[in-house]
Formats: structure tokens, sequence, C-alpha cells
């Protein structure tokens, strides 16, 4: 396939679906998360205990240090909507009762939950500790309590990361944290697995954590080349896949960095851009920062969507959920727990607006955009509530257009590819003629 | 002696009074500033040590029409934060300096940021009361953010509030909630004497008013309904749940009751009557604050109680009132009721309780379907159940 591909070609191509290669590290990334959850369908069978919790404010290298296995709902209820799951999952949730209006992750867990299989169609474990990290989203709360209904048997461990109501981290709430980690959190623990925690074993992963986000960010701002070799949203979702779920502070996961780093080094080198569903994507005529989550039910077509136009993101805050390192945190194995702390503090849903504008607007700024667009899906009030306002913040502070769209996490009924797709093909088109001094263009304000 | 409706029908008035002409009023008059608070819970005594007046915002309800509001929201977002922001961008919040945002869930802690883009000079803060309920590690952290409260709204009026100031407002606020629990229980004993529109109007007329003002409101409107003579009808006794946040409007609720439901305990205006107990008015007021809100802070949805069984304090509300069934009544889109419902029902279920539920907006106008649904739900009460 050549690289140098017209739009038309690649129109043509999404409409009939052409295979295009992987990039070695998405194999490796797949090969890691599939071979975790074969992990988990025997974990028990081997004696080993599981534990439930999320994505942002997730503790694995705590987990790990304890050799439990870490199950993270919403991989699960996103790995359902990519395999096509999840619209049934969600009916049968509905059927019990669960409403219309609430978080779709939720009600693909659930149905999901009642089968006994995970989203790969092998046995998933139930838990043996639902470890809720109250961090950056009420429905956590909500959604473990509904899996206690589920799992009555399950332990729980709750704990409440403050929100960054003032856009600061005060030594108040690192400590309140630090002190629900020893005095709730390791304590149950060491009573699930009958063992005292480790902490030199802690140390040594939160170590290689460090070293991974060392990784992860120079992969990550590698966006700012031109052109771009990544897709820091579409393929950020791959990149961040290890980090934020079952690998950070493991040799698998750090192995997974130095070999995705030096791949990006290479296109980087070569003046290559990412591969998309379309191929490599070389000529970048938008870039992109997004804001809010991807569809997961149809992310190859709203992948596609970008691609086809010759748009790349250059950055996204979805790679930010599980964990927010561009702004210079690293896990410090000097302060494990203070460390963890801070961790769960700085996730991107646990800021506050004004700092999410802010961080927005600084990528903008950072990446060279050409615009940035807003993805606000219904299930998630966590990031989409507040967004309209965001929208025209970032447009005044930078002077870029912003676009706005709307669909779901997993619920195929929410994702419109004909609205997406038009609102899309609008926005870039409007992009253009601002470029040519053309309509909108009199409105720019200088950053 | 005014009559227990003419007490309702004022209280009525400065409820449906978007404009907080009331707030404007006493602000006028006594030269004291005013700090607004979403709901659920605040700690209101803070604000009125720091010698201010605090102003319960629930929206703009049906009174106010959305112009700029939608504008800020996605279609799937719930309606108070548009009618607050409505209210906040047409000037109907300007009596208010400052405002508090409570945790209660996203969108509440999300309008508490739009709000500091929206209006930065005006003081916000976001209120993380503590889900760890262990003394030494929530309750602390509590205290601290209560202190915290404290400096910051000193800052906004120049009062600090000392602990003798606190103090005294806590004591106001213990009288004024053995007050809302008297109506409560007044209205759970002989629910015909106190209907629920004019007990709703009554306890929310308090988020507009000084504390002392409003004890005697409710003072006077006990006496007055204790000797209303109003006759008991044959209606269902019902438990309403899912109405802390936003609230339905005035017409729902005399809709519930015209279609045959007594409601005889409620969520509505929870923030009221957040804490069950008194605050202990001797020693540290700071603590005595926090440690109320760990011992008696009201069991709801957006608040984590570890090892709870859920739905246990609603059977027991059901007994304790001598309740026959429960109305799930939540706002559209209200993520905590929402969730928190289908454990409820199933809990319900279990102890044979029976139950229905719908949804509304604030600004709902059409209650002839409700009216048709809670009237058969009273009726299969009434008529059909185990206990006829």
């Amino acid at each position: 396939m050549s690289e140098q591909r017209s739009r038309s070609e690649a129109k043509t191509d999404a409409a009939t679906e052409v295979e295009v290669p992987k990039e070695p590290s998405m194999l490796l990334q797949k090969e890691l998360i599939s071979g975790h959850f074969d992990k988990l369908a025997e974990a028990h069978e081997r004696g080993q205990k599981v534990v439930y919790t999320f994505v942002p404010g997730n503790l694995t290298e705590l987990l790990l240090a304890f050799d439990v296995l870490p199950v993270l709902p919403e991989i699960n209820a996103l790995q359902a909507g990519m395999r096509k799951k999840s619209g049934a999952y969600i009916t049968e949730a509905e059927k019990l009762g669960h409403s219309e209006d609430v978080c779709s992750y939720v009600k693909c867990d659930i149905g999901m939950a009642r089968t006994g299989l995970g989203p790969t169609g092998k046995k998933m474990p139930p838990p043996d500790m639902l470890l809720l990290s109250y961090t950056g989203c009420f429905t956590f709360m909500k959604w473990f309590e509904l899996l206690k209904q589920e799992f009555p048997n399950a332990e729980v461990a709750m704990l409440h990361v403050p929100y960054q109501g003032d856009g600061i981290v005060t030594a108040e709430m690192r400590d309140y944290v630090v002190k629900q980690l020893r005095t709730e959190i390791v304590p149950k623990l060491e009573k699930l697995t009958g063992k005292k925690l480790d902490e030199d074993k802690l140390k040594g992963l939160l170590e290689r954590s460090a070293r991974a986000e060392e990784d992860l960010v120079w992969v990550l701002e590698s966006g700012k080349h031109h052109p771009s070799p990544i897709d820091g949203y579409f393929g950020g979702v791959f990149y961040i896949g290890p980090i934020f779920t079952a690998f950070r502070g493991t040799e698998e996961g750090e192995h997974y960095y130095k070999v995705l780093r030096e791949e990006v080094a290479g296109r980087i080198a070569r003046k290559e851009g990412p591969i998309t569903p379309l191929g490599p994507l070389n000529d970048q005529r938008y870039r992109i920062v997004v804001e809010g989550p991807p569809n997961w039910t149809s992310f190859r077509e709203f992948w596609e969507m970008f691609a086809v136009e010759g748009a790349v993101c250059v950055a996204s805050t979805y790679t930010k959920v599980g964990g927010l390192y561009d702004f210079g945190f690293r896990h410090d194995p000097t302060r494990p727990f203070e460390t963890l702390s801070d961790y769960c503090l700085g996730c991107y849903t646990n800021l506050n607006l004004p700092s999410r504008t802010g961080m927005i607007a600084k990528y903008v700024k950072d990446y060279q955009a050409d615009g940035f667009i807003v993805h606000s899906v219904k299930s998630c009030n966590s990031f989409s509530a507040g967004q309209l306002l965001m929208l025209r913040e970032i447009e005044k502070r930078t002077g870029v257009p912003g676009g706005f769209i709307e669909s779901d996490l997993v619920d195929p009924r929410y994702f419109s590819a004909a609205n997406v797709k038009n609102r899309l093909e609008s926005y870039f088109q409007m992009i253009e003629q601002r470029r040519r001094g053309g309509v909108g263009a009199a409105s720019e304000v200088s950053p | 002696m005014r009559s227990a409706a003419e007490i309702a029908a004022v209280c009525e008035e400065i409820v449906l009074d978007v404009g907080l002409s009331c707030v404007l009023r006493h602000r006028a008059e006594s030269g004291k500033k005013a700090i607004g608070f979403l709901p659920i819970y605040a700690p209101r005594e803070v604000v009125e040590a720091a010698g201010m007046l605090s102003v319960g915002v629930l929206g703009g309800g049906d009174q106010i029409e959305i112009i700029r509001g939608d504008a800020y929201f996605q279609s799937y977002i719930c309606q108070l934060p548009r009618s607050v922001i409505e209210m906040g961008l047409s000037g109907k919040l300007d009596a208010l300096d400052g405002m508090l945002f409570p945790a209660i869930c996203d969108v509440i802690r999300n309008l508490s940021g739009m709000w500091q883009l929206l209006f930065p000079n005006k003081y916000v803060r976001y209120i993380d009361v503590p889900h760890n309920h262990d003394w030494e590690v929530g309750g602390k952290f509590y205290v601290h953010d209560l202190r915290e409260l404290g400096r910051g709204l000193a800052g906004v009026s120049g009062v600090t509030p000392s602990d003798d100031r606190l103090r005294e407002a806590i004591a106001l606020h213990n009288e004024n909630r053995r007050l809302l629990r008297a109506l409560y229980d007044l209205r759970a004993r002989a629910p015909h004497l106190v209907p629920t529109a004019e007990a709703y109007v009554v306890v929310r007329a308090g988020y507009q008013l000084p504390v002392e003002e409003h004890s005697a409101i409710v003072r006077e409107y006990l006496e007055a309904a204790r000797v209303s003579g109003r006759a008991p009808l044959d209606q269902s006794r019902v438990v309403l749940v899912g109405s802390f946040c936003e609230q339905p409007p005035l017409g729902l609720l005399k809709t519930l009751e015209r279609a045959g439901c007594y409601i005889v305990d409620d969520d509505l205006v929870l923030g009221a009557r957040f804490l069950r107990g008194d605050v202990d008015e001797t020693g540290d007021p700071w603590e005595a604050l926090a440690r109320a809100y760990i011992a008696h802070g009201s069991h709801t949805s957006s608040r984590y109680v570890a090892g709870e069984q859920k739905g246990e304090y609603l059977i027991d509300l059901c007994k304790k009132r001598k309740a026959e069934g429960v109305v799930f009544c939540a706002p559209s889109f209200c993520d905590p009721a929402l969730l928190e419902q289908p454990m409820l029902q199933t809990a319900l279920e279990a102890a044979n309780v029976q139950h229905t539920s719908f949804r509304y907006s604030e600004n709902t106008a059409q209650f002839q379907a409700i009216h048709e649904q809670a009237g058969t739900f009273s009726d299969s009460i009434r008529l059909w159940s185990e206990d006829q």
C-alpha cells in the first residue's frame, strides 16, 4: 500500500474496510492485554486473589505488591464495546431496572457480570475485593455499590480521593489519602492475602513505573513533531493501555514502553505519521487536540472519519485519565504512599474545569494545533458537564476553532455515524476556509 | 392568628421568587452579604458565623424560561444546572457574593468550575464532604475543610467565624432542625393536617430566610396546622424518594396527593434536614459540625456509608412512618438517584414493600400521566394489598 495516499483513495478504503498493517507495539499491546484476561480466567484456580478497581486512581503497584490481579471494569466494558457485545449487555441491565439515563459502562458491566464471562469470552472471576478508588467520577461509587449487590461476598475498600476544587493539591488532601492507604486499603489487602506489605517490593514496582512513565511522556510529546509520528487520541488509546491497566510497575510494561518509544523514534527519523485504519497518515492536513473519551462501539469508523480527512490527533485529554504525567509527575519510590496519593489526586478528571481548560489551551499552543474537538459522551458527566463552556474559553484563549460532537462510550444506540461524520466534515471545511482567509478568519484572536 | 394555608401561601411566594427579593431585602436591612449553596447539604452555620446570610439555590423550577442555560449543557444533563446558570447569567443571583458547591454528583461538581470561569470575582468553594467516616481520617480532614471554608468566607465578609459565633449559629440551626423534625413527625402522624405541598414550601422558604425568622414561621405553621380542622381522607401512605437535588414542581406534589397518596416522608429539600440529630453546642464547634455529619448525616445516594445494607434505612423509614409504599420520584438524568434506585427497589421487594417510579424535571408541566400512575399505585395499595 502506498504511504502517500490520496484522500479519495482513503475514502474508498474506508468503505471497503481494507486491512492495514498494525504497528508492532499495537500487536505487543494486544498480546499483553489478552494475556492478562487469560491469567484472570484461571486466577482462582491458581489461588490468586482478584481485586476489581478503576483506571483513574488505580493502585496497581500496591496490588501487585500483594500478588493480586487487578480487574478494571471500565476496560471490560470498553473491550465489550469494541467487540460489539456491549449493546446486549446494556439491554440486559435495563431489563433489570437500570435507567436508560445512566452510564453505559455501568450497565454493560452489570449485564456482563451476569454472564460470568469477560469481554474476550473467557471466564471472569468474581472479585475477592472491590477496591473503590473514588477518583474524579461520582458514578464509580454507585458502580461498586451495584457490584457489591452482584458479588455480596466481596470485601469492599473505599479510597476517597478529594477533588481539586481550587485547582491545587494541598498537604491535607495528600495526607487524607495517605492515611486511608495506611489505615484502610493496606490492612484490607493484608487481610485478603494473608501477607504483610513488602515495602521494598512496592518501591521496586514504583521504580519501574517511573521509567515507563518517562517513555510514555516522550511518546505522547512526540506529537509536537511535524508530521506527528503518533495519533495521540486513537493511537494513544493503545499506548496508554498497559500503563493504565495491569502493567504499571511490571517488567512487561516497562518493556512495552521501550519498544513503543523506539518505534516512534523511527517514525520521527523517517518523517512518518502513525498507522491509522486507513494506513500511514503522512499527509497531515489538520493537527487536532481532542477532549473526551472515544466512542468504543464504532471506534474504527470514528478514527477513519479523522484519517480520511488527513486529521491527526496530536494530543488528547483522554490519555490522561489514568495518570497525568506530562506536567512532571512521576511515581517516586522513595515516598511510596505519598506518591500513590499524588498520582490519584492528579488524574485528569480530578482536575477542576479551569485547570482542564488551561491544560487544553496549552496543548493547542504547545502542539501547534489547527483546532480542537470536544467529543462529548452521554455516559460520562464527569467529562461532559461543562464542556461547552470549556470550548468557548479555549477558543477565546487560543484563537483556534473548536468543534463539538456527541455520542457515547459503549451504547451503540448513541453513535450516529452520519451526524458525527457530517459535523467533522463541516468542521474541517471551516478550518480550511479560515486558512484561506474566508469565513471565520476575521474573528481569529491572536494567542 | 394566621391559618396554615395562609402561612404556606406566604412561604410559597418566597419559594417561587427566583429573583431572591427576600434575600435582597435582608441584605438591605442588615447590611450583610449573602452566600448561596447548591444541594444537598452545606454547613450553613459557618456562613452565618462569618456574618452572612446563607441562601439555598435549588434552581429556577418552572418559574423561568431557559434561554442561555441550554447553550451550556448537552441534552443529557439534568435541568437544575441549566436553570442555575440561567439565573446566574441573567442577574437573578446577583444578591449572592459567593456560591458553595457540595459534593453530590459530577454535574454539580463541574458546575463549581463553571462558576469559577463565569464569575471570577465571586467566591466559589467546592465542599468535599468525607466518604471515609473514621474520625481520625475523614473526620479530621473534614474539620480542616470546614476551617478553610471559614477562612475563605471571612475573606468575603470581613467577619471571622469565631468559635463563639459558630456555636451561636449551631444553636439556632439546632432549634430549626428540631422544628422541622416536629413538622415531619406531625405530617406522618396526621398527613391530612399537613399537606405536602404546604410542608414543602414551609421548609423550602427557610433557604431564603435568616434561620431565626424561618424557625418562627415553622413554629407558627405547626400550631396552625394542628388546629386546622382538616378532615382525613382515605389515602395511601407513601414515602417519596429521589428528589433531594433538583426539585419537582409544586404541581407535581399536589398531583400526587390529589391522586390518593399521602406523602408521610420524603427527601425534598434534604439539605434543610440533612443532619438528623442535634449538633453539639459545647466544645469545639468545628469538630461538632464534622462529628454531626458523620454520626447524623442522612442516608442518601450521594453519601457513601461503609458497610451499609442498601435500602435498610428506607425499609426502617417505611416502618417508622407506617408507609404502605414508596414512590421513586427522581429527576431525569440524575445519576445519584437513578443509579441508587435499582438497589433500593431490590431491597423493597425483599421486604414486600410496594413501589412505583417516574421521572420529572423541575419544569415539568404535564401531570396527567403521573396522576394516573400515582392513582393506580394508591388504589393498588388500598384495595388489593395483602393487609386489606
